[in-house]
C-alpha cells in the first residue's frame, strides 16, 4: 500500500544521504522524495512517498525515528490530508491540435507557461492522479519531456471550531 | 562579597588538537588506541607530553577491536584515533563489528584540510559517507568552535540508549585553528531522546500474562550486559522460577552455573534450550533481537508462545517475529519495575507450584542430549577438551574473547560464564580477527585479570600483527589457538551440505606459532597430545609480563553439535 510520510529533520549536511541510505540499505521503496526548509531554517521537511505492507511501514517509521537527525515522523495514511505535486509537460502543439490542448488545459485548470512554434509547456498542480490523468490525455499529441516534483502533503485542519 | 573568578583552561584560547585532548580528559577517557599519520599530527604532537595513555597498534582495524574489547569488558566507551584516508578506511570492519553488537566506541579520524575536501587530496577518503550505515551517528567537524559540542555529543550518543559506535572526522586545519575552549556541561539533542522507563500498563500486562502461563522461558541477549542488568535478570528469573536461555551475546548475563540456566539457544544452542523455546507458551525476550542464528526457521520459532519483548530500541521489536507485548525501555529499569509488579505471595506461589511439570520437562531435555564429544586420551586433542581444561585451570575466573567459527561456538558451549562482561565475541557481524585485539583491549582495561582469546588458526592470522602491540605494552594476553589447519566452520558446512567438497578451506601452510611468538618476543607453547594440554595452560598462566601463544594441535574433522541447519526450525537439530 502507498504511504505518504512527512519527516521533520535537522537541516544539516548529510541528512538527505542518511535518509536515502536508510531506504536503500534496508530495501525500502522510495516512490518520490521532496525536501525543503520549514519556517525555521534549522529544520527541513521531507515528504516521502513509499509503499509496503504494515510490517515494512512499521519498520520505516521506527528506523526513521531512530536516526539522530530526525525530529518527527508522520504517516498521513488513513487521515484527511491534502497532497499535491507539480508537473511540467512539454507537448507537441501544431496548428491543428493547439485548440484541443488548450481546452484540456482549461478543464484541468492547468496553465501554459511556455509557448514555442512547436511546443506548449503545461504546468499542472494537483494530486498524483490528476497529474497522471493529464499526462494520459496529452500523450496522444506526443509528449517531448515531462518533469514531476513528487508529492508534498499537509493534514487538513479540523472542520469544527 | 564578590567572588573572584578563577582563570583556567576553559577560557584560554587553544588549538583544536589541544582542545581534543582536553575534551577526552573531561570525558574521563584514560586510554586511546591509535595509529598516527599526516592528518592527525597536531594531536600526536600534544600526545607527546603524555596527557593520557596511548596504545600504538599495528593496524587500524586492531585499534577499533581493542577499543571495542575495552568497552565490552569495562562498560566504558572505547576511544580510537587514526589518520585520514587508509587509516580511516581500515577502521570500517571494526566499526561495523561494534555497530552490530551495539558497543560504545568513539572513533576519531583525521581528515584533509577543509579546503581540500572533495579534491581527491592525498590520503583523502569520505569516511563520514563510508561509515554512515555502520555508525550510530557520525560527524564532520567544519569549525573548531563546534569541536567541544560535537565531542560531547559523540560520547553521549555512543553510550546512551542502544549504544553504538560514533565517528568524528577531524580536518587538519580544524586541529590547528584556535578558539576559546568551553566544554558543554550538558547535552541536549531534541531529536534524540531514548526511552528508559517501560510503560507501566505494558509491564502489568506482561506480568499478568506470565502468571497465566504454564511453560514460560526467558530468552535474554546482549542488552542485559549493555544495560548492566544481570542482577535484575537473576532476581526476576528466581522470583518466578523461570528457566532461562541466553543468546551468544547474552552469555554471562545470567550465571552459567545457575540451576535455571538451560545454556545458549540457536543454531549451536543446547538441545534443552532449543526444545524449551519451541515448546514454551510464554517467551520473555530481554534485550535480544531475534537474530536468524537464534530463531532458525522464523515461521516455526516459538510457535505456541505469546511473546513479551523488552528492548530499548523500538526497531528491534516486531522486526523479525511478531511481538504480543512490547515494552520499550532500558532492560535494567524495566526488569526492576517488573519485579516490583509481581504480586505478593499467593498468586506467585501458586504460579511457581504450577511450574513443577515444566521444570521436570526441562530437566528431562537437559539430561537427554548434553553437550558432549568423544574423547580418546591416546588420540588427537579435541578442541572442546582444551576449552574444558581452560575452564578448570582458571576456575572460570577469566575474560574470554573469541574469534569466529568453530572456536567461538565451542567457547560458548564448553566454558561457563558466571559473570557479565567475561565473554567477548563478535556475534552480529561475525568478524574473524576480532578476538585477539579485543583481548588486548580487555587486558588494558583490566591489567590484573586473566584474559584468554580462544582462537582458530584461520582467525588468529587475521590480526596477528597485534602481537607486537601486546609485547610492547607487556600485556599478558593468552591466546589458545585451536590449530586444526582448516577453516573449521566452513569445512563443517562443506562436509554436511556440500558433499564433502572441501573447497579452499585447508590452511595447512601456516607459521610455526611457537617460533612466531618467540620472534615477536612473546612466549610460544605447544601441545600435541591430550595429556600435554593442562601443563601448557598452567605454564601459560604463569606468564605475567608478555603475551603467550598456546598452539594446540587439534583434531581437524571435529564438528560443532548440536546444529540446526540454516532455515530449519530449532527443534530439528543434528546431534552428535
Amino acid at each position: 500500500m502507498r504511504h505518504t510520510i512527512s519527516v521533520l529533520v535537522q537541516n544539516e549536511f548529510g541528512v538527505l544521504s542518511r535518509i536515502s541510505g536508510l531506504f536503500s540499505g534496508r530495501g525500502f521503496n522510495i516512490e518520490s522524495l521532496t525536501v525543503a526548509e520549514t519556517l525555521d531554517s534549522k529544520i527541513s521537511r521531507m515528504t516521502i512517498v513509499t509503499s509496503g505492507d504494515d510490517k515494512v511501514l512499521e519498520q520505516i517509521n521506527k528506523q526513521l525515528n531512530k536516526l539522530i537527525n530526525v525530529i518527527k515522523v508522520h504517516d498521513f495514511t488513513g487521515e484527511e490530508h491534502i497532497e499535491r505535486e507539480l508537473a511540467l509537460i512539454k507537448v507537441n502543439a501544431n496548428a491543428e491540435n493547439r485548440a484541443e490542448i488548450l481546452s484540456i488545459v482549461d478543464i484541468f485548470r492547468a496553465k501554459v507557461v511556455d509557448v514555442s512554434p512547436r511546443y506548449y509547456t503545461v504546468e499542472i498542480t494537483g494530486d498524483r492522479e490528476k497529474a497522471s490523468a493529464m499526462v494520459e490525455l496529452l500523450r496522444p499529441f506526443g509528449i517531448k519531456e515531462i518533469v514531476r516534483t513528487g508529492s508534498v502533503a499537509m493534514a487538513r485542519s479540523p472542520k469544527q471550531k | 562579597m564578590p567572588v573572584k573568578k578563577k582563570i583556567n583552561a576553559e577560557v584560554e584560547k587553544m588549538t583544536g588538537a589541544r582542545m581534543f585532548i582536553e575534551c577526552l580528559l573531561k570525558e574521563g577517557v584514560d586510554t586511546i588506541f591509535g595509529f598516527p599519520g599526516g592528518a592527525v599530527l597536531p594531536i600526536y604532537d600534544v600526545l607527546f607530553d603524555e596527557p593520557l595513555n596511548h596504545i600504538l597498534v599495528r593496524h587500524e582495524q586492531g585499534a577499533v577491536h581493542m577499543a571495542d574489547g575495552y568497552a565490552r569488558a569495562s562498560g566504558r566507551p572505547g576511544v580510537v584515533l587514526v589518520t585520514s584516508g587508509p587509516g580511516a578506511t581500515n577502521t570500517v570492519t571494526g566499526i561495523a563489528t561494534a555497530y552490530m553488537d551495539s558497543i560504545p566506541v568513539v572513533v576519531f579520524t583525521g581528515q584533509v584540510p577543509t579546503a581540500l575536501i572533495g579534491n581527491d587530496a592525498f590520503q583523502e577518503a569520505d569516511i563520514v559517507g563510508i561509515t554512515r550505515p555502520c555508525t550510530k551517528h557520525n560527524y564532520l567537524v567544519k569549525d573548531v568552535e563546534e569541536l567541544p559540542r560535537i565531542i560531547k555529543e559523540a560520547f553521549y550518543i555512543a553510550t546512551t540508549g542502544r549504544p553504538g559506535p560514533v565517528l568524528v572526522d577531524l580536518p587538519k586545519d580544524v586541529l590547528t585553528a584556535t578558539a576559546r575552549f568551553q566544554y558543554p556541561e550538558k547535552v541536549s539533542i531534541e531529536s534524540y531522546q531514548p526511552t528508559y522507563r517501560g510503560h507501566p500498563g505494558q509491564i502489568k500486562k506482561a506480568i499478568d500474562f506470565i502468571l497465566k502461563s504454564r511453560r514460560p522461558v526467558i530468552y535474554s541477549g546482549g542488552g542485559v550486559l549493555l544495560s548492566n542488568a544481570s542482577r535484575e535478570l537473576k532476581t526476576f528469573a528466581e522470583k518466578l522460577g523461570i528457566p532461562t536461555t541466553t543468546t551468544l551475546m547474552g552469555l554471562g548475563g545470567f550465571p552459567g552455573t545457575h540451576p535455571l540456566f538451560m545454556g545458549m539457544l540457536g543454531m549451536h544452542g543446547t538441545y534443552c534450550a532449543n526444545m524449551a523455546v519451541t515448546d514454551t507458551d510464554c517467551l520473555i525476550a530481554v534485550g535480544a533481537r531475534f537474530d536468524d542464528r537464534v530463531t532458525g526457521k522464523i515461521d516455526e520459532f516459538a510457535p505456541y508462545a505469546g511473546i513479551i519483548h523488552i528492548d530499548i530500541d523500538p526497531t528491534s521489536i516486531s522486526k523479525n517475529v511478531k511481538v504480543d507485548i512490547p515494552i520499550v525501555g532500558d532492560v535494567k529499569e524495566v526488569l526492576k519495575d517488573m519485579v516490583r509488579a509481581i504480586p505478593m505471595q499467593k498468586a506467585t506461589s501458586e504460579f511457581k507450584a504450577g511450574l513443577k511439570e515444566w521444570h521436570d520437562q526441562v530437566e528431562t531435555w537437559a539430561n537427554t542430549h548434553k553437550l558432549t564429544y568423544k574423547f580418546d586420551p591416546n588420540g588427537k586433542i579435541k578442541p572442546q577438551y582444551v576449552i574444558e581444561k581452560l575452564y578448570e585451570v582458571t576456575g572460570g575466573d577469566a575474560i574470554i574473547t573469541t574469534e569466529v567459527g568453530q572456536n567461538q561456538m565451542w567457547a560458548a558451549q564448553f566454558f561457563k560464564y558466571k559473570k557479565p562482561r567475561t565473554f567477548l565475541t563478535s556475534g552480529g557481524l561475525g568478524t574473524m580477527g576480532f578476538g585477539f585485539p579485543a583481548a588486548i583491549g580487555a587486558q588494558v582495561a583490566f591489567p590484573k585479570k586473566t584474559v584468554i582469546d580462544i582462537a582458530g588458526d584461520g582467525s588468529i592470522q587475521m590480526n596477528i600483527q597485534e602481537l607486537a602491540t601486546a609485547v610492547q605494552y607487556k600485556l599478558p594476553v593468552k591466546v589458545a589457538i585451536l590449530n586444526n589447519m582448516v577453516l573449521g566452520m566452513v569445512r563443517q558446512w562443506q562436509e554436511l551440505f556440500y558433499d564433502k567438497r572441501y573447497s579452499h578451506t585447508c590452511v595447512s601452510v601456516a607459521p610455526d606459532y611457537v617460533k612466531l611468538a618467540e620472534s615477536y618476543g612473546a612466549v610460544g607453547l605447544r601441545a600435541v597430545k591430550p595429556d600435554e594440554v593442562v601443563d601448557v595452560i598452567k605454564e601459560a598462566m604463569k606468564v605475567k609480563d608478555r603475551p603467550v601463544f598456546m598452539d594446540f594441535k587439534v583434531e581437524p574433522f571435529e564438528d560443532v553439535y548440536p546444529m540446526v541447519p540454516a532455515g530449519q526450525p530449532l527443534n530439528k537439530m543434528l546431534i552428535v
